[in-house]
């Protein structure tokens, strides 16, 4: 009998911590994962001044600026339908560049600029953030194309 | 010819792999026992075969033969030596390749060595293991022959990705595929256990040195692969949640937990279906990660290749190997006898607890890793990052690790709450010590988390060390040091990670060559750019000067490399170690009027992070040593008593 009622404290203890788990992660999932916005995405469903996202497109080409203290840059992030200003402070990936692709990783001001805290670029020619795929700049560019991300 | 007799090798193992499973199945369905020593030498000569077709491909590798389509695509003549022989598994087929490799190889070892297991449990065990390589082989073979031929050859190959030209490429994929591949044999004897009915605690010693050598390699792995990402990517991060390093740090959170149930399993022979469930799960782990990495379904650094096609088999050889054993486990668990009982308050229900977390911060991870695949088939694009990962996982981790330190303080079977709480005072009053500490030092400037990493570190630390309290240090066995060394490796690990983000002072700055720029007490110097050239690559390298207070100076050169083959620049990173944390220096972009982006970060105890996951796997490797160690004395103890 004791024996049986120790077995039923530690089960309900493992439900109650799984139960708990789920409602974690179901909230943490609700509050996190629309983490991935495209710049009309951010225009059509708002997304309100420090939250913390990911904002993927294209750098739109004359739209990068260097600003004085030479570690900020100021872009327009593009998905062809919706454009956003955004800034960065740091050092860019090498191959971050007008008419290439990027995820920023940041929040909007209150003014409705991206503060992007870090960057992705690709790594090398081979990979492409998932993010973007199918999306593709406009003016021909050699640098981006649909075949991105595909082994040559 | 090389690359022929690789393919042969690989299809004579494959073949080696059928007949094991066949004497396997006759052995266990006819009742022979005997067939056990049949299948010892096939199941040895199949691992011999794997390995030769490896070292077969290192040395296509080495000679640069641009002929075998997996180095003309993947090496190239200039690069330097190391990474020719390092660059065979940098990639889709030749890490496949060594993933075979490791599984034969461990069939192998299990054949040779394991000599605890009942005849008729290790008989199923190397049936299991060759049924698991067969599916591997073939999907070596039909879907990933490392050894294709490509006519014309071309006149050079294409070169690595400049990111895996590095040391930490030798190191980083062979220590982590042992253990991921390692865990293979926890599978094995689980599915051994149970289709012969031997779940007890005989079969948990034997496998638990098994699932203890993986696991040491495992950890050692992701130890390296943090660090390599740390200081080759010049973020200045040592975990990104990427979604491949949660691959590999799955099958670790499965396999720490099945490391302890099994102990419990061995030395009270309690937790016995549970136990067969984490040497499943496990290996299954193993699987999802090699298949999110390998399907090209992740975008990552990690994945080579995006390839459907190999995507579904991976998926169907997960499907077919995971559905199975849980299907086995279904039919027979019913016939597992029920495990000893033991009290509310003891270790067993301690080890319960780490179980119940690790599993469910395992799940959390899963669910964040799989959840944009989801919703992707839904048609949403999602990602989940690090706000998800941090706020779910390290809580959890924090009352983890509290269990951690409370393990070992409580008694076997029964064990009265009041004593426990009477050991854990001494951590406690630590605590509250720490709690003062760190608030006076530095109240308002660090997160909530970071705090409480730093006071549970401290607490935890005195509190791993506990057990050898009164305890006459030259008898205690090896296995409690090796537990001992391992759980304050976890405080130390903590106590770095709380380290780093209460406490690192971050400056980015564009300086033109002969300013100064101070941070942190360090004085920087900013003396020249040179270009300057290696093997296979040209590099802008800022030479610097640096020191702290009144100390003397010290000379580093950040670089920023341009690699050719294939076209890609990497930044290296300068570090400078001291004892108490690291000064990390990043050359980034030219900007305007001959100014140069310098990022500096000074990260107090940051090399903590490392030094505990070291501290872990040794601890590992002092139990492993221990348990053989007693295992020797025994034999020798056996002979002078025969003498």
């Amino acid at each position: 009998m004791k024996a049986k009622h120790q077995r039923l404290i530690l089960a309900l203890v493992a439900l109650a911590a799984l139960i708990g788990a789920a409602l974690l992660a179901a909230s943490a999932l609700k509050d996190e994962a629309a983490y991935f916005y495209t710049p009309s995405d951010a225009k059509t469903k708002g997304v309100e001044p420090g939250k913390a996202i990911r904002l993927g497109g294209m750098v739109v080409k004359g739209s990068l600026h260097r600003a004085a203290d030479g570690v900020t840059v100021r872009f327009d992030v593009t998905d062809n339908k919706a454009t956003v200003p955004a800034t960065f402070t740091g050092i860019a990936p090498d191959l971050f560049r007008e008419g290439s692709g990027v995820v920023a990783e940041g929040a909007f001001d209150r003014s409705g600029t991206f503060v992007a805290t870090n960057l992705l670029a690709k790594h090398d020619e081979r990979y492409m953030p998932r993010e973007l795929e199918g999306m593709t700049y406009n003016e021909t560019t050699h640098e981006m194309g649909p075949e991105m991300g595909k082994e040559k | 010819m090389i690359a022929e007799a690789g393919l042969a090798a690989l299809w004579l193992a494959a073949a080696l792999a059928l007949l094991q499973l066949a004497l396997a199945w006759f052995g266990l369905v006819g009742g022979k026992d005997d067939l056990l020593s049949a299948m010892r030498p096939v199941a040895v000569a199949q691992g011999m075969l794997t390995a030769a077709a490896f070292l077969l491909l290192i040395t296509l590798f080495v000679q640069s033969d641009m002929s075998v389509a997996l180095v003309a695509t993947n090496s190239h003549s200039m690069k330097p030596w190391l990474y020719k022989v390092a660059g065979t598994w940098g990639n889709h087929e030749g890490s496949m390749l060594l993933w075979v490799t490791v599984m034969g190889v461990a069939g192998a070892a299990v054949a040779l060595f394991e000599r605890a297991l009942r005849r008729d449990t290790h008989m199923a065990t190397l049936g299991a293991q060759a049924a698991i390589s067969l599916g591997f082989y073939a999907f070596l073979l039909f879907a990933s022959n490392p050894f294709a031929r490509l006519d014309p050859a071309p006149p050079d190959g294409q070169g690595l990705n400049p990111l895996l030209q590095d040391p930490g490429l030798a190191f980083h994929p062979p220590t982590l595929y042992i253990g991921y591949v390692g865990l293979s044999v926890a599978f094995s004897f689980a599915v051994g256990a149970l289709l012969t009915r031997r779940v007890d605690a005989a079969f948990a010693k034997a496998m638990r040195p098994w699932v203890l050598a993986a696991w040491i390699m495992l950890t050692l792995g992701i130890t390296a692969g943090s660090y390599w990402a740390y200081y080759e990517l010049g973020w200045g991060g040592w975990w990104f949640w990427d979604p491949v390093e949660n691959a590999s740090l799955m099958p670790w959170l499965a396999a720490t937990a099945l490391l302890h149930s099994a102990t419990v399993l061995a030395t009270r022979d309690a937790l016995r279906a549970w136990t067969i469930m984490l040497a499943v799960v496990a290996f299954s782990m193993s699987m999802v990660g090699t298949f999110l990495v390998r399907s090209g379904i992740l975008t990552s650094v990690h994945a080579f290749a995006v390839d459907p096609q190999r995507g579904t088999f991976i998926l169907g050889l997960l499907a077919l190997y995971i559905g199975g054993a849980l299907a086995l486990f279904g039919f027979r668990i019913g016939t597992v006898r029920e495990g000893a009982q033991f009290e509310l308050v003891s270790r067993e229900t301690m080890l319960v607890v780490n179980n119940l977390l690790l599993t469910v911060i395992l799940g959390l991870v899963l669910i964040g890793t799989l959840y944009p695949l989801m919703t992707e088939a839904f048609g949403h694009k999602v990602s989940v990052g690090p706000p998800y990962f941090d706020r779910i996982v390290g809580p959890i981790t924090l009352v983890l690790v509290i269990a951690m330190a409370g393990g070992p303080l409580t008694r076997w079977r029964k064990d009265r709450a009041k004593a426990v709480g009477g050991r854990m005072l001494i951590p406690a009053i630590i605590l509250l010590a720490a709690a003062i500490a760190v608030s006076a030092l530095a109240w308002g400037r660090i997160g909530v988390l970071p705090f409480l990493g730093l006071i549970i570190a401290a607490a935890v630390a005195v509190g791993s060390v506990a057990p050898l309290w009164k305890r006459n240090l030259r008898r205690t066995p090896l296995f409690t040091w090796g537990m001992v060394i391992a759980h304050l490796g976890c405080a130390v690990s903590l106590a770095g990670m709380a380290s780093d983000s209460a406490f690192t002072v971050e400056k980015l700055v564009a300086a033109k060559p002969g300013e100064t720029i101070s941070t942190a007490g360090w004085t920087l110097r900013f003396d020249r750019i040179v270009p300057v050239a290696g093997d296979n690559w040209t590099a802008l390298q800022g030479d610097m000067t640096v020191w702290r207070g009144n100390g003397a100076p010290i000379a580093i050169h950040p670089q920023s490399r341009f690699f050719t083959n294939p076209p890609t620049t990497t930044t290296e990173a300068a570090l400078l170690t001291r004892w108490n944390g690291q000064l990390y220096v990043v050359l980034g972009q030219e900007a305007e009027r001959g100014r140069w982006q310098l990022r500096i970060w000074w990260k107090p105890f940051v090399t903590l992070i490392w030094l505990g996951g070291i501290m872990i796997a040794l601890g590992g490797a002092l139990a492993l040593l221990g348990r053989e160690r007693r295992g020797w004395m025994m034999k020798i103890r056996k002979r002078s008593a025969l003498a």
